[in-house]
């Protein structure tokens, strides 16, 4: 603070103070909290707001169990309640969707930081932002269209001779989740290719030279140098990545199935459908708690540190 | 076992720019062979090619008699000692040092023992466990040479490594280096633009220049028998003479130049060509008269001690620079500045040197 103020006066210093202060308290702290004291409230009528009936209760959050339905989970046959399954979804087809642009960014980040010729860098760079300069939402749609049963992607695979019926992507191949999984992976590609980038960017070339110098073939150099070194990187994509899919909104209410729910679109029904903010606030309560355990425990598995990410 | 590495005619271009112009060395298994010369001279694309990072444009690199093209640095019996050492900062100094036999599938147990013993052999016992971060400069050269030799490499190649530490230092690992490749055996090239470093340490110096290789021979003629001028120039400092050369005697030549008439060696393969006389400073010595040949007056324009000796700095008729180096024996009489005396030297101890060999 003293630094602060030596450095750029107390006038500059104190509009610093302010201009944070009201970012953390007024967009981030005060909506979070109301968000947190409604999710307690019931829903009421206008009239019976504050009176009688308007007490406190953890009621809202216990509707994520209600409505049990029958259901497998790898084979073995459950009964789950429905917003737990669509939950349980929304999160492990989140991680196949980090796992998924882990798989494709982390060669191609490779690729930019080490071995493509530095001048062809911004050429690369620029071709990789284009898309991203159309609106989510055109991009979902474009999906949309390229996944549908008389869409392009069945038309070539079907001229090229893989496949003779079209398949219809929407409901999936391999699961219901597919359509969502692959526009997800699509959209947030970059989220995961430019930490990862730039952790590579600052690898000093020799120590690769040197691993393979000793003798270590390709994949270990990446295993035991190239890796370690990219795992901030690697940490802060797989957060940024898992968190926005779980929660995209977008993507799941364009191109899912009906047998495909994703958890933002049931709150979304809470808040939009049933107007009922109290569950919906509780929901997105529950939703936020699990994500960020769900992170921490997964930095604690892979042994990344906070401090990691934050670089 | 330590192999011999012979470069035939080894060419290397970067697109139109040639690094390394016809190489052509053989050295010895076991050897301490320096490559040395100032930066950009190719020296360090010699052993890039050596070590299977670049292929030669043309010729052929054998180790060990066998021809190496097309090899990759993985299967090289080569270990290169990179400048900055590269070593891995997230590795304890045990699995760094054992990495090259984690990578040949060498059991744990098998590796930390051999990582301990070449700690041991690199004098940092204890070390095993440590950080890279955690160790001085001089203890990360060490751990370096110790990652290389623990894959047994038939040759070291070493990337000046110590110019990154002090003077102390360098000296202290100078000797260590030398020690440890007498203990090893291990064929060592070494790449250095530090001319004392190249001639106390090697069996034998390759110097450079714009790719090409001057001279090969073993450091007291690199100093004291250059082949031309640049050799000449680059491991030491010179008072050179320009002039006319006459005929050639018992591999004597005169050489008249506008500071008067000189008498030098010449090398039967330098005559015929346009010449200049090198002498060294120390051959130089100064007195109050002229000597009966090989003699100019000079003024005294500067007088540097630098504690074993002293270096006198002079200027001759037409602007010419001299200098002479007075040993420090409480003897020698240094003359002081403004001074007029007269500089004289051994024909034995000048010669006549064509310039660098340099691509036309």
């Amino acid at each position: 603070m003293q630094d602060l103020i030596r450095r750029y006066g107390t006038g500059l210093t104190a509009v610093f103070c302010l201009l944070v202060a009201f970012w953390i308290i007024v967009l981030v702290i005060l909506p979070n909290f109301a968000m947190f004291e409604q999710s307690f409230r019931p829903y009421l009528p206008v009239v019976d707001i504050g009176g009688p009936k308007d007490f406190y209760s953890l009621a809202n959050y216990g509707k994520i169990f209600d409505n049990g339905f029958e259901t497998t989970i790898l084979g073995i046959p459950v009964t789950m309640p429905i917003h737990i399954k669509t939950f349980l979804d929304t999160v492990f087809y989140s991680a196949v969707v980090t796992f998924l642009t882990l798989i494709f960014a982390y060669p191609l980040a490779y690729f930019l930081a080490k071995v493509a010729h530095p001048k062809s860098i911004p050429t690369l760079l620029l071709l990789l932002f284009i898309p991203m300069w159309v609106s989510e939402a055109l991009r979902a749609f474009a999906w949309y269209i390229i996944l549908t049963f008389n869409g392009p992607l069945n038309a070539l695979l079907k001229a090229l001779g893989i496949i003779d019926q079209g398949i219809r992507w929407q409901n999936g191949v391999f699961t219901s989740y597919d359509a969502i999984v692959i526009v997800l992976t699509y959209c947030y590609v970059l989220f995961m290719l430019f930490p990862i980038y730039t952790a590579i960017t600052s690898l000093d070339t020799n120590q690769i030279e040197a691993a393979e110098d000793l003798g270590s073939p390709w994949w270990r150099t990446h295993w035991r140098v190239v890796i370690p070194h990219a795992k901030p990187g690697i940490a802060s994509g797989c957060v940024m990545v898992f968190m926005l899919s779980a929660g995209s909104l977008l993507v799941p209410t364009v191109v899912g199935s009906t047998k495909a729910n994703w958890f933002p679109q049931t709150i979304y029904t809470w808040f939009n459908d049933a107007l009922d903010w109290n569950t919906g606030a509780a929901y997105s309560m529950i939703f936020l708690l699990v994500c960020i355990v769900f992170v921490i425990l997964a930095m604690r598995v892979f042994k990344v540190k906070l401090s990691d990410i934050a670089k | 076992m330590s192999a011999g590495i012979e470069l035939e005619n080894v060419c290397c271009d970067f697109g139109t720019f040639r690094a390394v112009d016809n190489a052509n060395v053989s050295i010895k298994p076991g050897e301490f062979f320096s490559f040395l010369g100032p930066s950009g001279c190719g020296k360090t694309t010699i052993l890039r090619m050596v070590s299977g990072f670049i292929e030669p444009t043309e010729g052929a690199i054998k180790i060990g008699g066998k021809d190496v093209k097309g090899t990759r640095p993985n299967q090289r019996p080569t270990a290169l000692i990179f400048q900055n050492l590269a070593l891995f900062p997230l590795m304890p100094i045990w699995e760094n040092i054992a990495f090259g036999l984690e990578v040949r599938g060498v059991d744990k147990a098998t590796r930390r023992k051999k990582a301990d013993d070449l700690l041991k052999l690199v004098d940092l016992p204890g070390a095993a466990d440590k950080m890279v971060s955690q160790l001085s400069g001089g203890q990360k050269q060490r751990v370096a040479i110790a990652r290389a030799l623990a894959v047994e490499p038939s040759v070291m190649l070493l990337d000046e490594p110590l110019s990154a530490l002090d003077l102390k230092l360098r000296q202290h690992m100078r000797a260590e280096l030398r020690a440890i490749q007498k203990r090893t055996g291990v064929t060592f090239i070494y790449i250095t633009h530090d001319q004392g470093e190249a001639l106390a340490m090697s069996d034998r110096v390759g110097v450079m220049s714009q790719g090409r290789i001057q001279q090969i021979a073993v450091p007291r003629d690199i100093y004291d028998n250059p082949v031309n001028g640049f050799v000449a120039s680059f491991v030491g400092e010179n008072n050179i003479f320009e002039g006319d050369v006459g005929p050639v005697s018992a591999g004597m030549a005169g050489l008249s130049s506008p500071h008067g008439a000189f008498r030098a060696r010449i090398a039967p393969e330098a005559q015929g060509k346009a010449l200049k006389l090198y002498v060294r400073p120390e051959h130089t010595t100064l007195s109050k008269t002229a000597a009966a040949e090989n003699s100019v007056e000079m003024e005294v324009t500067e007088v540097a001690f630098e504690g074993a000796f002293i270096s006198v700095h002079g200027v001759a008729a037409g602007g010419k620079r001299l200098s002479a180096e007075v040993k420090n024996d409480g003897i020698t009489v240094v003359p002081g500045v403004g001074e007029k005396v007269f500089a004289s030297f051994d024909a034995a101890r000048a010669l006549l040197l064509p310039d660098a060999n340099v691509r036309a």
